[in-house]
């Protein structure tokens, strides 16, 4: 399953980054705080999420994440845009809940994993 | 070759997968058309019979030909034309007279961009290619475009890959008693917008080197926290990476108001930034845990009113990198 497989099953808007659209989705990962993410999100999850600034876009890059979908119709400024199209990370818009686009993924059979470091 | 078809077939473009074309895209934009086209064009003269056209086409396996009389070019002629001649009995007919006098051509200096639009435009088979003076200089097909863009894109290839090569392997072809190669970033206060920059060009160059995707993950975690710190807590400061060939050592100093009490900054979860910064969901108290889980060593020192530096050493064991 790719970026593309997910935005079509789930009705999403891709905002920006359609260059990765292509990429292979390995997993999943939910989480608002930046450093959670990375530390318990691995390259190739999609990453849901309602921050919508350009530090997610570097969490993104940094750690290789298949796309971004921002749920409850967040919007993400222009330099979060930018930076995506420049990295061609996908941001990927939901008017659904966190809860809901996890649910739909996980419909799709798109899976989490264990968070890797124990809290 | 007008003869095919008069009017000029308007075909609505599919919509092309962008992800999968667009460094295709690029360098039709670059590459020009005598860079693709093939030069040795066979060509026919006007006072050669329809049937002398079909071995001609036959022998070449080809399906058009442009027609020169004297060394100028005259007409264009498919195999269309071809087999209505034959279909009339007409092979005993001159080329001259069967021949399309109205063709179409694409000049020289023409980008593949402007190629393909014709091919789009035109259903013709190929293109007679001419020079500013529009002397024959070359044929163009749709296989000539797809060979060229295949042949453009290794190249890019291989120079990408050798710049690959020679980047991972500076340690071994300069010799010194120790080389270390010393990366420095900037890292301003309070700037959100470029937060992370600094630690996605650390990532990118360690690629370079030829870092292993794991290893590159942690340096990567812990360089973006410390970077966070930087651009949260402090006054600004700097990211200093030193590769060594069996070791990368990042340091995180910064000008700032120090860390009170250093041991309790440690403990996952105690954060001291303010809410408006943990609503953009920094802040967590995670940043110097996640650190100290990808670090094979770490050291934090500060000093109140001045600032903190944090040095974070990753060793570059046997599968763990190169």
């Amino acid at each position: 399953m790719n970026v593309a497989d997910v935005v079509s099953s789930l009705g999403l808007e891709v905002l920006c980054g359609a260059d990765g659209l292509d990429r292979e989705v390995t997993g999943g990962y939910a989480s608002d705080l930046l450093s959670c993410v990375m530390a318990g999100a691995a390259a190739g999850q999609v990453w849901v999420t309602l921050q919508a600034h350009p530090n997610v876009v570097a969490v993104a890059d940094l750690l290789g994440l298949a796309c971004v979908i921002i749920a409850e119709n967040v919007r993400p400024d222009e330099a979060t845009v930018a930076r995506a199209n420049e990295r061609g990370i996908p941001i990927l818009s939901s008017a659904e809940t966190t809860f809901t686009v996890v649910a739909g993924l996980v419909g799709q059979g798109v899976s989490g994993a264990s968070p890797k470091h124990a809290r | 070759m007008m003869g095919e078809t008069q009017e000029a077939p308007v075909r609505k473009q599919p919509l092309i997968e962008r992800a999968e074309l667009t460094k295709v895209q690029e360098l039709v934009y670059e590459l020009r058309v005598e860079q693709v086209m093939t030069r040795d064009v066979i060509t026919c003269t006007p006072d050669q019979t329809m049937s002398d056209l079909k071995e001609v086409l036959r022998l070449n396996r080809i399906s058009g030909v442009p027609i020169v009389d004297q060394g100028q070019m005259v007409g264009m002629i498919s195999v269309e034309s071809l087999i209505k001649a034959l279909e009339q009995g007409e092979a005993d007919h001159l080329i001259g007279e069967k021949m399309t006098r109205r063709y179409q051509s694409v000049r020289a200096d023409d980008t593949l961009a402007g190629a393909v639009a014709l091919f789009a435009r035109f259903k013709y088979g190929r293109f007679p290619v001419v020079d500013a003076d529009g002397n024959l200089v070359g044929i163009l097909t749709q296989g000539d475009i797809v060979r060229g863009l295949l042949r453009q894109l290794e190249t890019l290839w291989h120079s990408e890959e050798i710049r690959r090569y020679r980047a991972s392997h500076i340690f071994e072809d300069i010799e010194s008693e120790q080389t270390t190669l010393i990366l420095r970033y900037h890292v301003k206060a309070q700037d959100f917008v470029h937060g992370g920059e600094a630690s996605s060009k650390v990532k990118r160059a360690l690629e370079r080197l030829g870092a292993h995707p794991q290893f590159l993950r942690r340096v990567s975690v812990a360089t973006y926290e410390a970077e966070t710190n930087i651009m949260i807590h402090s006054h600004g400061g700097e990211i200093i990476v030193e590769a060594q060939p069996n070791a990368i050592k990042v340091v995180a100093v910064d000008t700032g108001p120090g860390i009170e009490d250093v041991e309790q900054a440690l403990l996952a979860g105690y954060s001291t930034a303010p809410d408006w910064i943990r609503e953009l969901g920094f802040g967590a108290g995670m940043g110097l845990a996640n650190i100290r889980s990808c670090t094979d060593r770490m050291q934090l020192t500060s000093v109140m009113g001045e600032g903190t530096r944090l040095e974070m050493v990753f060793d570059l064991t046997v599968g763990s990198g190169e």
